[in-house]
Parts: C-alpha cells; structure tokens; sequence
C-alpha cells in the first residue's frame, strides 16, 4: 500500500531525515493560512496516490498569499489522473543547487535489499533503469548483517558530493534502512533528494508498504483500503484478487497463471477482457457467488466467461457459486464456461440444468466469449 | 530420476496437523512421496495418516533417522520461523507452500537458504513433483504423465493446463517444478534449469513465466552464454496486463521499468526459445524443436 506523500514525510521528519516546513490544507482557506505561518514563497503538492503528478500538473508554486489562493483552488478542483484532490501539502519552497534520486528498494533478482542512487534527481526510476542505467548506482544489503556506514561514502562519491556532505548522506541512509526495516516498507524514495546551500533535504518522498506485512501495522491497515476502487474492496473482503480492464468480456478463474493466460487469449481470438479475477485456490460457493455477482452486475460486462482447472478448487462449489449469484442478481448475460478437474461431472451437470453451455477446452470456449460479445 | 525429489526423498510436513496439510499429506502418500514425519508445535505425539507428529524439527529429525526435504504449510505468520527451523536442522529441500508470506520473511528465509546450502522452493508454489515418483506439494497428480520434459514455473494452475496439453500429444514430464508466485524466491529459472541440464531424463524444458520482474530475461541471456544446452519452450502470461497492478502473485506486476510482456518475449525468442501465443500451442512447438 501507497503512503500520501505528507504522511511519509512525517515519517521520515520523525527518523532525523530533513524535510521542508509543511502544513496540510483541506480546503483554500487552510491553504492560505498555512501559506501565511510558513511564509511565501510556497509549493502546493496535491497529495494523491498516482505516480506522476507533477507532469500532470499536480504541484504548483506560489509567490503571493493571493496565488495560494488561486492555485489552491485550480488544484482542489482538478482531478489528478483521474483521483480526487482531498488534501494539499503547502511547503516553504526550497531553493537548492541540484537534485538527486536516493531509494531504497527490494531487488527481486539479488533478493536483498538495494540502494538506489542518480545524480539525475527528478527522473522517474523507470526511466533512470531504461535509459541511463550507466547513472544509477546499485548497492545490495545483505539482510544478515544490514546498512554499513561504507554505504553512504560509496554512494557519495558516486554522486559527487563534497565531504562535509558524507555525514548527513550517512545519517540519511541509516534512517532509510531502519525506516525500511522498522515499517515493513517494499520502497523509500526520495525523488529528488535536493542539495542546498545548508545540506541536502527531501523534497518529495515516497513509502509503500508491503501488503503481505500489514498485519503487523493495525495502525496501517484502514489505510489499505482507500487506494482501492469499490469492486477492488469487495474483491478483497471475499478474498479473491480483481483488476479491472476496460473490455467488454468479464472473467472468472482460479489461479493467477490461468486468470491471466484467459484474458490473453480473449485477445488473440479479438476480443476484449473487462476484468483480471482469480477466485484463489479452494474456492467456497459463498465466494464464487460474491466473485461472479460483481461481473455480473459490472455494467461495462457483455459477456462472463468462467475458466476453471479444478485441483484444489472444486467445480461443483464454482457451479453452485455461479448460479446462486445469477439467482440473486436476476441478470440475463450470457455465461461462457470452461471447467476440468476435480467434480467436473457435477459442475457441468449443475451449469448445464439451467442452460449454460460448458466447454472443455479452453480455446473453445473463448472463441465462443469473444462471438458472443460481438452481437 | 528427475530433479530435486525422488522416491527415497525422506520428507517432513511441517503445519500437518493442519486443513491443508493433513489434506495433502494424504495425497501425497497416495503418490508414494516417503513422508517419515510431521511437526506442528504442541501437537507432539499425535498422528496424521499414520505419520508420527512431533513438537520441533529436531525432534522429528532425531526420531525419524534422516530427513532430505521438508514441505511447509504452515500459515503465513510464522511460515518465516518455520523456514529457518529447517534449514537450522540441516534439511537441504525446503517447499514453502504458503502464500502470503511477508517480503521481509521472505528475504530472511532466503538469504538463510543460501548462507547454509539449502534449496528453498516457493514461496507460494504448487510444490515440486518427479513423474512417478514423488510429489512434494498440492499438484492434482493426474494430469501429469511420466516423460521427459522439464517444467519450470511460476504458476499453479497454468502449469496444470499446459501438462494437460502435452499429456493430449503425449508428452509426459520428468520433473515439475513450480517456482512460485512471489517477488522474492528460493530458486529461480536459471538455479533450476542448471539442476535440469545434469538430469539425464530430463530432453527438453519448458518454462512458464508471467509479467513482473526480469527472472525470464535473465534466464534467456544465461541460456545462450551458457550454450543452449537443452531444448526450451516458453509460455508468458499476462500479454494484456496493465502496468503498475498486481495481477493475482504479489509477484506478477510491471514496476520500477520492468517486468512488461514484450520484454520477455524478445529476449527469450532472441535467445532461440519459441514462445508459445497460447498453451494449446505449446505441444507443437515442443514436437518442432525435438
């Protein structure tokens, strides 16, 4: 789950990390008021969860209370991709000589933890990786024995800081690390981490926390729940996993393998998936049903299409699901089905009672999906 | 023969007291897996279709002889603690069947593997099964046949769809191994296709891969450096997943510039595996590569 940037960078403030003064604004007349204490010139930054705000002009800067005024309200009235401004952080705007990208991540290839470091501060780091893999330093941590301070000298020197500088990228680095550890974080990003005349300071930072860990962080867990679209927050209730897509064929599988491999080949028969939903392993009917009410009802859904390869899933549960869920929402789509495995024959005689056709062979049934969507 | 397991693999079933690991504790020993013990804390004394059940691994490990390969079922919370109870009693496998496992769990239990020698598979994988001979984990078992052809996966289901295709034009495999559906893993395509090139039986390989990561990139360059040592087939799924959402695996997701299908179909057709438009197609291509 994605932090908002104000709440990270409370965090960060709390590990000994330098930030900007800050305030948050729900609305422009807090705005102006936290403009007032911390002084013109400000930065407004629209606080949402979507990656690239500032190229979708989410963050502005003001020079007079009046231009807070105005930018506060330009912003609290757009939609940054697509997401709701709730919240501003009004920031004293920093003057700084130049930028620097400094994160710290979990590389899935070395599997250890990775210090991320450009002199190109303000570049995204799918384009650092992609087209200037020559100006991004990696550094492993080995889990065992953590951060050492060579770490931040290595990084330093790479970054082509001056000496009095070695101590706080240091004490900066450490903090990363505890703060890594400490909150179960898969990702700290300070994009750009800003040099200045006084030292260096963070300017935006960024924390996600590992989904699988929030157990450990109650106090993190309600917050999990509001980067999520309504269907998303169901799917998560009943325990299966949902994304959703912007065709016209609604998916249903078991397996995350499988779910995807469907929706490709609802692609290269022409068609288009609506969705990504795997109802996990051992499905129950009270979950099936839950799973296939929400494509049922999904507006945007022309067609449903089940693809079931029964092992520890049983296809009379996923049968029963399915038609509960056509009872209970009393819709007429039509329903595609391919099922095998364990409890084949009951599944198929369940889905076949009450009219639905079922496939065993997957292309088979996919064709007919994508025939059926184009009427 | 095979890779990893055999029929004189002496294994353990850690959590086999419980639903999922008294439930296929029973279908593996109808596989013929030798399982000579289970441990779920304080539950010591009990039995589990026969099998002994003791408090700790070395408990188990003393009263049972040896032990070559354990399989993990334990939930999510404590599966890191019972990773390390392994590897600390010296068992060389360990099958991580748990999903959900916290990253940092996962890093640790890793990175302790390696510092002691000791194959991890998983987490989050469907297990490892050798044709005929041993099946450590939850692959429904008939829809495999006994063959010739590697599998190196990071799905469950995917996997059992495509061995059902080659079992139609029977082909029939040697060894399955599902790597798991997490960002951080015991053994990876390159670990395992090693382990696959010594196994005499194993002619071919086929891996099935997904979105998320550079694991299959990687594999590709290392496969040409190191001299295409055995035929390779490859299936990607996840043509028409969005950037940024994880699709089902917490592995499964393109991120941090990497991971997107275009990518791994280049590099691995480059490299001279064919990669499969669907798993229907899969047979074929095998039948044209051997």
């Amino acid at each position: 789950m994605k932090l908002y940037e104000f709440e990270a960078k409370k965090i960060v403030r709390d590990h000994g990390i330098p930030v900007p003064d800050g305030m948050l604004a729900r609305n422009i007349d807090e705005a102006v008021e936290a403009a007032k204490k911390i002084g013109v010139p400000v930065v407004l930054k629209s606080q949402v969860l979507v990656g690239r705000r500032g190229l979708a002009g989410g963050i502005r800067i003001a020079e007079t209370l009046e231009d807070v005024a105005r930018e506060a309200e330009n912003l609290f009235n757009t939609r940054i991709r697509g997401e709701e401004v709730k919240y501003l952080l009004i920031e004293k705007k920093i003057d700084f000589e130049r930028e620097l990208y400094l994160s710290l991540a979990i590389d899935r290839t070395a599997r250890k933890y990775v210090f991320l470091a450009s002199p190109l501060g303000g570049v995204e780091i799918e384009e650092l990786v992609k087209q200037h893999p020559d100006k991004l330093l990696k550094l492993y941590i080995d889990p065992a024995t953590g951060y050492s301070p060579y770490m931040s000298r290595t990084t330093a020197k790479f970054l082509g800081l001056p000496k009095e500088m070695w101590k706080d990228l240091h004490n900066i680095m450490n903090s990363m690390y505890k703060l890594m550890i400490g909150l179960d974080a898969e990702l700290v990003e300070f994009n750009p981490l800003a040099v200045t005349r006084k030292g260096l300071i963070a300017l935006d930072a960024k924390i996600r926390i590992d989904d699988n860990s929030l157990y450990r962080h109650p106090e993190l867990q309600d917050k999990a729940l509001r980067e999520l679209s309504p269907r998303e927050q169901v799917a998560k209730k009943y325990g299966f996993s949902y994304v959703e897509l912007d065709g016209n064929i609604g998916i249903i599988c078991n397996g995350a393998g499988l779910t995807m491999a469907t929706m490709d080949l609802v692609a290269y028969y022409g068609g288009k998936p609506a969705n990504f939903l795997d109802i996990g392993g051992g499905a129950t009917r009270e979950r099936v049903k839950e799973a296939a009410k929400l494509i049922l009802t999904h507006e945007r859904v022309k067609v449903v299409l089940i693809n079931i390869f029964g092992g520890i899933t049983r296809c009379d549960e996923v049968a029963r699901g399915v038609i509960e869920a056509v009872e209970e929402t009393g819709t007429h789509k039509p329903i595609v089905v391919r099922m095998l495995g364990t409890n084949e024959e009951e599944g198929k005689r369940i889905l076949e009672e009450y009219g639905y056709k079922v496939f065993s062979e997957a292309d088979e049934a996919v064709r007919k999906a994508v025939e059926l969507a184009r009427r | 023969m095979g890779i990893l397991v055999d029929r004189n693999t002496r294994v353990l079933i850690q959590g086999i007291t419980g639903r999922e690991g008294s439930f296929h504790t029973k279908l593996m020993l109808e596989y013929g897996t030798k399982i000579v013990a289970g441990v779920t804390p304080g539950k010591g004394g009990q039995e589990v279709h026969g099998i002994p059940v003791y408090d700790t691994v070395k408990e188990a490990v003393e009263h049972s002889g040896h032990i070559d390969a354990s399989v993990v079922f334990v939930p999510s919370r404590f599966a890191r603690d019972a990773v390390l109870e392994a590897i600390d009693n010296g068992i060389k496998v360990v099958v991580v069947i748990t999903e959900g496992i916290s990253v940092h769990d996962e890093i640790a239990m890793v990175n302790h593997a390696k510092h002691n020698g000791t194959i991890m598979i998983g987490p989050n994988t469907p297990g490892v099964l050798t044709a005929g001979e041993a099946k450590l984990g939850i692959m429904p078992a008939h829809v495999f046949k006994t063959g010739y052809i590697g599998i190196i996966s990071r799905s469950g289901t995917l996997t059992y769809e495509i061995a059902r295709e080659l079992g139609k034009k029977d082909y029939g495999v040697s060894t399955v191994v599902g790597m798991g559906g997490d960002p951080v893993i015991g053994m990876n395509y390159i670990e395992l296709y090693e382990h696959f090139v010594r196994d005499p039986e194993t002619k071919a390989l086929i891996i099935i891969g997904e979105i998320g990561g550079d694991a299959e990139e990687r594999f590709a360059k290392y496969y040409v450096e190191t001299g295409r040592e055995k035929p390779v087939v490859a299936y990607i799924a996840g043509r028409t997943a969005p950037p940024g959402k994880r699709m089902g695996h917490a592995g499964a997701i393109i991120s941090m510039g990497l991971g997107d299908y275009k990518s791994k179909r280049e590099a691995l057709e480059k490299a001279g595996i064919p990669v499969a438009d669907k798993p229907s197609d899969v047979p074929r291509l095998l039948s044209e590569i051997l």
